[in-house]
This record gives structure tokens, C-alpha cells and sequence, in this order.
């Protein structure tokens, strides 16, 4: 892979992707090393438990380390300074960083200003390109990445694991099914994309109508905080919560994944079932950000 | 020379500054908004809304004294107005004529209308947008903006 910064999926080309898979592949076996001297930013703007902390040890397993700005609260961010400001401070001490922040278009911004790569790791509704590699990791491991037919349901709107994927997915022969609310269908910009890529799509409201063709399904949180009516967040979200019952019309072999934290879109009794692959896509996470890492560091990994 | 005087005469000439042609029928006050004209300054403006024009059907027609566009006007005026001709006028005689052509991107004439993007808040970047075939799009956020264009317009 040969960016100087990820900060969108639409980046990503088929090779790309397969690269980083196959490495992670790699690490996953064998372990990694040879980054001793390198030095990771980690600045999340927002609370983050699986992607700082994937981060985090795979950089310590790649054999270099990382230094951690801690919480809004306790950085100069409390002050005032601006995002410009603390990534040009921070390119100073690191030789990469890793960015999460609740404003779309912040990787994008940041890049602008630094010479070292810089990693999105989730800007507000906008992208989460390193998550839809692990998913397409797992997705890869379980169902294979052609003739595949995919849906995603739940928060297609502010969802930006749902805007990453059905981007990177378009380098490969899937069919995407979108499954949401009529208020949370896909923003203009990503159909827009999905569009000019000529990519298969179809919209639904109920999973019901789609769920037997699947081989994978995979489920976002429906935010409740996007709702101002608290009736009408429990009404739509009540029709998005699978649980094991619902999966009975399904394919055998489906493959049910989601990017966590779940709330209660996927009822517990799921997890008892061969569907459910969403720990093993949270686990996926250090190997495929090892490979990451690996790569826009300089390959120097083992 | 036109067929009929009495029309070409309902907007009258100017000695120095731009006519504005061929602008998309009924957008000729949005283009007043980009050119910052609302009459308090000034200006001697004569606007033509909706006349009768053989490439467009309709057509608006804005003419500006005492004043030639920037680059970056003409940029935005393109967005909506892609049919659009500038003449720049001096001493009544026409010096330049150009059609407006769209650009890659605009920056800094376009404020996002996602209150949640990082170009809006307070970051030391202008705003920027790629243009698409109707639409453009923020290189930030990738929010499209369409029927609402005008609106966006902080020339």
C-alpha cells in the first residue's frame, strides 16, 4: 500500500486491501517485530475501548510503542487549541498517529498539516476506514470477498463503519443491500460514490424481505441520541433487533457481525449460534493493524 | 445588431465594469448575492430577469458599473450559472469576452453545511469544494450540496 495517510476507504484499492489481509494474515500466525524504533501518536478525541486499545498493542506487538494524549479533559485541546495545532506538535514527537474525533473531516484536515501519516480513526459520521479493514478481514475468513451478497442495517445515516464498508466493498463482487429507517438511509455523498462505481445496491426498510439471500449481515447501533422522540426511537428500534428466532430463516452459513459496542440490536441468545462473529471481528483488529502499521511505517516488519 | 432595438434597449449600456450574460433564468439576484451587491453600496447595476434568448430560451443578464470581476467570482457565478458569458466593458467597447468554465474545485466561496464538519469549526483551513456535474461536493465531510447552492455562497 502506497498512501501517505489513510483517511477515507474510497482510497483503497482491491490490491490494497488484499495486501493489508494477507499481511495481517501473516502476523496472526507468526507475531511481528521489527518496528523498535518507531513511535505511534494516539490522539482520540472521543472515547474509544477497541479500536485505541487495538492500536495500541499492535503497534507494541510490531516491537515500538506509543505515546497517548489521555482525554480531552486533561490536553491542551481544553484550552482551545486548534486540531491544526496539536497534530503539527504531535508529528513533531511521533512517526505516525492515530486520529479519532467527533467532526467530519478531521483526518482530512489533519493531513494537511504534517508530514507523518496519519491514520482516521473515526471522524464523527464520516469514516472508519481501519475497522472496515478488519471487517473485510473477517469477512474474508468466513465468507470469502466475491459473489457475496451483504446486507447492512441499522444507523446507515451517522454510521461511518456502514459508509467505510459499503465504499471498500465496491472493489469486490458484492451485491450491498442497505436495511434501515427511512430517516437513517445513506447520506447523498455515499450513494453518490456507490452510484459513479456502478456498485449492485438496494435499499430496504425490513430485513425481512432480503435476510435468506444473505452471507453476511452485518448490524450498527441505531443511536438514540439522533432521535428527538424517545417513542420513536424505541419503535424504530425495535424493528432492527435480531435475535435468535429471527435467524432462523436464514442461510446456515450466515455470518452476523457488527462493529460493537452493541446495545441491544443483537440479542444475547445470538451469541450462542454459529451466526455470531463479532468478537472474533474485535480480536481481528491487532493483526490487521499490524499489517496497517507495517505498511505505512516502511514494511519493516518480520 | 438585434432584430428588435426596443428589446436590447431595456437594459442600458455600461461605460466601465461587466455585463453578465446568459445567466440560468431566474438566478440573476443569486449572482447579485456572490457579487456582495444589494444595492447599499452603490452601485449602478441594471439586472434583466427572465428575457427571451436564443441559446437558452430565458435567459437573466446582469450589468455591473465600475466593476470587473476576480477569478474567484467568476468561479462560483459558474456553479450557477455554467451557461454564463462575462464581457468586461471599457469605454462602452467590449475588451474581453469569455465563457465561464467550471472549475476542479472552489475554495473559500462555499461555507459547509454540515455543522458538524471540521471546516466549519474554527480550524485555520478554507473551505473547499469539488465540483461535480450538478452539485458539489466538501473535500471534508463529502457533503453534496445541490438545490440549495446559492444559500452556501460566502463571496
Amino acid at each position: 500500500m502506497r498512501h501517505d495517510h489513510l483517511i477515507s476507504a474510497k482510497q483503497l484499492t482491491r490490491q490494497d486491501i488484499e495486501g493489508v489481509l494477507d499481511r495481517a494474515a501473516s502476523f496472526a500466525e507468526d507475531g511481528g517485530g521489527g518496528h523498535e524504533d518507531h513511535l505511534l501518536g494516539l490522539l482520540f478525541f472521543e472515547p474509544s475501548t477497541r479500536t485505541k486499545m487495538s492500536f495500541d498493542t499492535a503497534m507494541k506487538r510490531l516491537g515500538g510503542d506509543t505515546v497517548d494524549m489521555g482525554s480531552v479533559e486533561s490536553s491542551s485541546v481544553k484550552k482551545g487549541e486548534s486540531l491544526a495545532d496539536t497534530v503539527r506538535v504531535v508529528a513533531g514527537y511521533t512517526d505516525a498517529i492515530v486520529l479519532r474525533h467527533p467532526s467530519e473531516g478531521a483526518a482530512k484536515l489533519a493531513s494537511e498539516f504534517v508530514d507523518v501519516p496519519i491514520i482516521n480513526a473515526g471522524d464523527g459520521a464520516g469514516q472508519h476506514p481501519t475497522q472496515t479493514l478488519l471487517d473485510l478481514y473477517t469477512i474474508r475468513e468466513n465468507a470469502g470477498l466475491d459473489d457475496l451478497t451483504i446486507g447492512i442495517m441499522g444507523d446507515l445515516k451517522y454510521g461511518r463503519t456502514v459508509h467505510s464498508l459499503a465504499a471498500a466493498l465496491t472493489n469486490f463482487d458484492t451485491r450491498q443491500h442497505f436495511i434501515s429507517p427511512e430517516s437513517l438511509r445513506l447520506p447523498r455523498g455515499v450513494r453518490y460514490d456507490l452510484h459513479e462505481t456502478g456498485a449492485q445496491v438496494r435499499e430496504h426498510t425490513g430485513l425481512e424481505e432480503v435476510l435468506p439471500e444473505l452471507d453476511v449481515l452485518y448490524v450498527t447501533r441505531i443511536q438514540r441520541e439522533r432521535f428527538p422522540d424517545e417513542n420513536e426511537y424505541r419503535q424504530v428500534a425495535g424493528q432492527y433487533r435480531i435475535d435468535a428466532a429471527t435467524l432462523e430463516a436464514a442461510k446456515d452459513d450466515l455470518t452476523v457481525m457488527h462493529p460493537l459496542p452493541r446495545v441491544d440490536e443483537i440479542a444475547a441468545d445470538v451469541d450462542e449460534t454459529t451466526h455470531a462473529t463479532y468478537f472474533e471481528q474485535a480480536h481481528n483488529g491487532v493483526p490487521v493493524r499490524m499489517a496497517l502499521l507495517d505498511a505505512m511505517l516502511g514494511g519493516g516488519g518480520e | 445588431m438585434s432584430d428588435n432595438p426596443e428589446r436590447e434597449l431595456r437594459v442600458s449600456k455600461i461605460r466601465d465594469g461587466t455585463v453578465i450574460d446568459h445567466i440560468t433564468a431566474g438566478q440573476a439576484l443569486n449572482v447579485l448575492a456572490i457579487l456582495g451587491i444589494d444595492g447599499s453600496g452603490g452601485e449602478e447595476v441594471s439586472v434583466g430577469m427572465n428575457v427571451p434568448s436564443d441559446r437558452l430560451g430565458r435567459k437573466d443578464i446582469v450589468k455591473v458599473e465600475g466593476r470587473e470581476l476576480s477569478q474567484d467570482e467568476v468561479d462560483v457565478l459558474s456553479l450557477i450559472a455554467p451557461a454564463a458569458s462575462i464581457n468586461i466593458v471599457r469605454d462602452y467597447e467590449v475588451v474581453e469576452k469569455a465563457r465561464v468554465t467550471r472549475p476542479t474545485f472552489v475554495s473559500g466561496v462555499l461555507s459547509c453545511p454540515n455543522a458538524n464538519c471540521i471546516s466549519t469549526q474554527g480550524e485555520p483551513v478554507e473551505s473547499r469544494f469539488e465540483v461535480l456535474d450538478d452539485a458539489v461536493r466538501c473535500v471534508y465531510c463529502d457533503t453534496i450540496i445541490r438545490e440549495d447552492l446559492p444559500e452556501r455562497i460566502d463571496v
